[in-house]
């Protein structure tokens, strides 16, 4: 954005924390956006650690065939809570956290639009994960029904099961009061010559999503209230012996289901927009086509749904259908990828790691994207579905794209909210490291879903025992490479150089250019004026 | 100077990876299985296809990108040029792509249609998921009326590591279904208790089996041999251990097995009015047991509480046996623990329940007659 101001730094830094408590009690009662962003991210990498060792768990099972250390029950409990606890515990609250510290900042507002809400939005989380978590000491343990929690596999499960509905109801809330706050905050407190088009394009992306889980959530809480009155109360809504239907569930799960790829990933867009043009020192290309095309996405992703249901046995119609509507969403994410690599084309390139994150981010996530391409052909998705090439597929969509966007942001903004430099060499190994194991990790996957291995299965035929043993050294190289992460992250809250003022050269946005590094507790508490 | 090496280190790494894979991928399977059926070829060209097409797309957009990453950098002391719109570009990138998923769409949606179109057939088989195995029904052509269940033979020591794991390792049935060649099979799937899912990759086949509703699919297998798949849609526990093995032979020889079939199946036929002996049952029980019960509740009997109870000392089992009857005919609602009603004939329940009352530290010295099962199914 080349947003202009007609006066400059004057975010004065108030008198930090005036009376507030300190020590415990200034995170459990803080309304400041700043600090909830924090705690947010903090969640998120925590939750990222716990979803992590439960994936490395699943890979040293699937080590070698024949079962080795887990008993099948264990295994489906691992699968089941890795994806939920990824999905809803790691990467949404990371881009809510990012979402929290940057909007008011990138659009000139001294704080979130309900203040109070937005700390409620944040403690909420805290017991959700602790639902999650109790469930493995229940008896019957974690439901092992995948994070789909498909009927009528649900009715089997013991307590855990809704332990985990609990949870799902808890973060929906939490997902819904941010999103309010989101999309109220962008309309409302906007500063004077902000208009909706010079917005960076990550408000723009954070503005689509927050109505897409506005509109989202609810249905995944109305799916698991059907599970639950299916399981206590004698509905039948998924059992055809009571006129109810097992493909409902499905229908209405993926209704939210398919949303929420792109509730994860428009955030992550919205970040690498930024980061992009930054390194490469020239203007984002095609501002109004990307605020276009991501509109475009959010709307077809309402329509896109049964695409994961090519198999349940739907009508000729209905698999065209949905074929023709899905292979339509390569057309505005194309022309994404297109805008990023032509704002990088000319420009004055720089490879810091934020920048290598988000090159990684384009390569490995285009790629996710065709393999989505591929999936989105119902007549090949009959071969597909339910393998492990659907696994390397959101694999590289979710980690190499969301994950990858999210470790930029942390590098990108981390300068600019604690005042100091990560080291910078520490900060390229991890990149090399997280790129190298990701791939070993997940593109061998694609050749065992080709050659026929299901997914979510604790032991397999002895032909795909190659891959797995190379997806399982991958894993734990990867799982490893994360501790140098936070290892990096500590050492430049605690002892990294001074940040300068801008510490990007070709940053624009307003927190570069007009607020001091690090960014005080309390900004805009007078508007600047945008001409 | 460090930095350009720390690059090249890296490219280095990249390239050996490369490499590694394209080795690794000469000896390993690593594409679709072959297609026996037309299905499958087709959507063998239809994969290959849009692999090439996407293919060619990515390397022209990351060729230009690693270009600008090369050509572009500071480090060489290119300026930054500041365009940030080009509406002609912009219409033809939006366009073309969309142009190139009509190309996509089109033989796809041939392709659909063909795998949707199952009427006419030759054979149908209904193909019934259990809670983990699956039941085979010839409903109609020749053939009709034979009727089996198909379990995983891998013995438990080769799962648990004990045994050197075979060939089929996981692939292996009791009960093949077999097919004649060059017929069109249409087969019908359901599931008695939760969603499975029947595949067979060479066939280019996979259909939900979904409880209370009936779904179809249909193949028409060219040549002859054995193929296998493995259920593909998580059903609890066993989920991994429930394959499908699927025998295709010539017509003659689908003559021949459905004579023998038929005549092992009349002689086989338990009488459910005769009255067996205790060790007769308990014998017979056992081998129930190890095909049906010992997955969760363990040969030991002991189960892995609190998901699968134990059996060994369980009031339930040793009480009356009205009880266990009920229980294994109707299953328990809300639990891992299936009906059986359908899975098992009045024998096999009378011997069944009659082992477990008899074994382990159970010794409750009572049999169970067939005619008393059937009784209870009322």
């Amino acid at each position: 954005m080349s947003a202009v101001l007609d006066q400059h730094g004057h975010a004065a830094p108030h008198g930090e924390h005036r009376g507030h408590p300190s020590g415990v009690m200034r995170w459990i009662t803080t309304t400041n956006h700043k600090d909830i962003g924090t705690l947010y991210l903090w969640f998120s990498f925590i939750m990222f650690m716990v979803g992590g060792v439960m994936a490395l768990v699943i890979r040293t099972e699937l080590f070698s065939p024949g079962l080795q250390w887990v008993d099948p029950d264990f295994f489906n409990q691992m699968t089941t809570m890795h994806g939920l606890i990824m999905v809803f515990g790691a990467i949404m609250p990371a881009f809510v956290g990012f979402a929290n510290w940057q909007i008011p900042l990138m659009i000139g507002a001294p704080d979130m639009a309900f203040a109070r809400m937005n700390n409620w939005s944040f403690w909420i989380l805290p017991f959700a994960g602790a639902l999650l978590i109790i469930a493995f000491f229940v008896p019957g343990g974690a439901p092992g029904v995948g994070w789909t929690m498909y009927a009528p596999l649900t009715v089997q499960m013991g307590i855990g099961m809704d332990l985990t509905i609990f949870a799902v109801h808890l973060l929906g809330m939490s997902s819904i009061m941010g999103s309010i706050n989101i999309i109220t905050t962008i309309l409302n407190m906007r500063a004077p010559g902000m208009t909706l088009l010079r917005m960076p394009l990550f408000v723009w992306t954070w503005l689509i999503t927050a109505y897409l889980l506005v509109a989202a959530m609810p249905v995944l809480a109305g799916a698991v209230t059907m599970t639950l009155t299916d399981r206590h109360f004698g509905t039948t809504f998924f059992n055809a012996a009571g006129g109810g239907d097992p493909v409902l569930y499905q229908h209405i799960f993926w209704f939210f289901g398919h949303p929420e790829v792109y509730i994860i990933a428009l955030p992550a867009f919205g970040v690498i927009s930024q980061v992009i043009p930054a390194f490469s020192r020239k203007p984002l290309f095609g501002y109004a086509s990307m605020v276009y095309a991501t509109s475009a996405i959010a709307i077809l992703s309402f329509i896109v749904w049964a695409h994961h249901m090519y198999t349940v046995g739907m009508p000729v119609q209905g698999q065209l259908f949905f074929m023709y509507v899905t292979t339509l969403i390569a057309v505005p994410t194309g022309v994404k990828v297109f805008n990023w690599a032509a704002t990088m084309w000319k420009g004055s390139l720089t490879f810091e790691t934020p920048m290598l994150f988000a090159i990684g981010f384009l390569f490995l996530f285009t790629l996710g994207g065709f393999t989505g391409l591929v999936l989105s052909i119902a007549a090949v998705d009959i071969q597909l579905h339910d393998t492990y090439y659907v696994v390397a597929h959101f694999h590289y969509v979710m980690v190499a794209g969301a994950l990858f966007s999210a470790f930029a942001g942390v590098y990108f903004w981390l300068p600019k909210w604690t005042g100091r430099m990560y080291d910078e060499t520490l900060g390229k190994i991890h990149f090399w490291l997280t790129m190298i194991f990701f791939n070993v990790t997940f593109f061998v996957q694609h050749f065992a879903g080709l050659a026929g291995m299901p997914r979510r299965i604790p032991d397999y035929p002895l032909m795909f025992e190659t891959w797995n043993r190379i997806s399982s050294i991958g894993a734990w190289g990867f799982g490893l490479s994360q501790l140098l992460f936070l290892y990096v992250v500590l050492k430049a809250i605690s002892s990294g150089a001074k940040a300068p003022e801008k510490p990007w050269e070709g940053a624009d946005s307003l927190e570069w250019t007009h607020l001091p590094t690090p960014v005080p507790h309390h900004t805009w508490e007078t508007q600047p004026v945008l001409h | 100077m460090q930095r350009s090496s720390a690059r090249s280190a890296a490219t280095w790494a990249v390239a050996l990876l490369g490499a590694a894979y394209g080795g690794l991928a000469l000896g390993l399977e690593w594409n679709l299985q072959p297609a026996v059926t037309k299905i499958a070829s087709d959507i063998h060209g239809l994969h290959e296809y849009v692999m090439i097409v996407v293919t060619v797309i990515f390397v022209v957009v990351f060729g230009f990108m690693f270009w600008s990453c090369y050509a572009h950098r500071k480090s060489k002391g290119h300026k930054a040029e500041q365009f940030h719109e080009n509406t002609t570009v912009e219409v033809i990138w939006t366009v073309i792509p969309a142009l190139i998923l009509v190309v996509i769409a089109w033989p796809a949606t041939r392709v659909v249609v063909a795998q949707k179109d199952a009427s006419t057939p030759d054979l149908t088989i209904k193909v019934t998921g259990y809670q983990w195995r699956w039941g085979y029904d010839y409903i109609k052509g020749e053939g009709e009326g034979i009727s089996f269940i198909s379990t995983l033979t891998t013995p438990r020591e080769q799962i648990e590591g004990r045994a050197p794991k075979g060939e089929h390792y996981l692939l292996e049935v009791d009960n093949e279904m077999v097919v004649p060649q060059g017929r069109k099979v249409r087969v019908l799937t359901t599931a008695a208790d939760v969603i499975h899912s029947w595949w067979v990759p060479a066939f280019g086949v996979k259909q939900d089996a979904m409880p209370g509703f009936i779904r179809d699919l249909h193949f028409r297998a060219e040549k002859t041999g054995v193929y296998r798949g493995q259920c593909a849609e998580l059903c609890g526990k066993e989920h991994g251990f429930m394959p499908i093995v699927v025998r295709v032979v010539t017509q003659d020889e689908y003559s021949k097995w459905v004579g023998e079939r038929k005549k092992a199946m009349a002689a086989a036929a338990d009488d459910p009015t005769r009255q067996y002996t205790f060790e007769q049952l308990k014998s017979r029980g056992e081998k129930v047991y190890a095909a049906h019960c010992a997955a969760c509740h363990q040969a030991s009997g002991k189960g892995t509480p609190p998901a699968f109870p134990p059996l060994d000392g369980s009031k339930v089992v040793t009480g009356p046996k009205e009880a266990p009857l009920a229980v294994v005919l109707k299953g328990r609602p809300n639990t891992a623990m299936v009906a059986f009603g359908r899975q098992l004939n009045d024998v096999e329940v009378a011997a069944v329940v009659t082992f477990a009352r008899n074994n382990w530290g159970n010794q409750t010295g009572d049999l169970v007659q067939p005619a008393e099962v059937q009784a209870a199914r009322r």
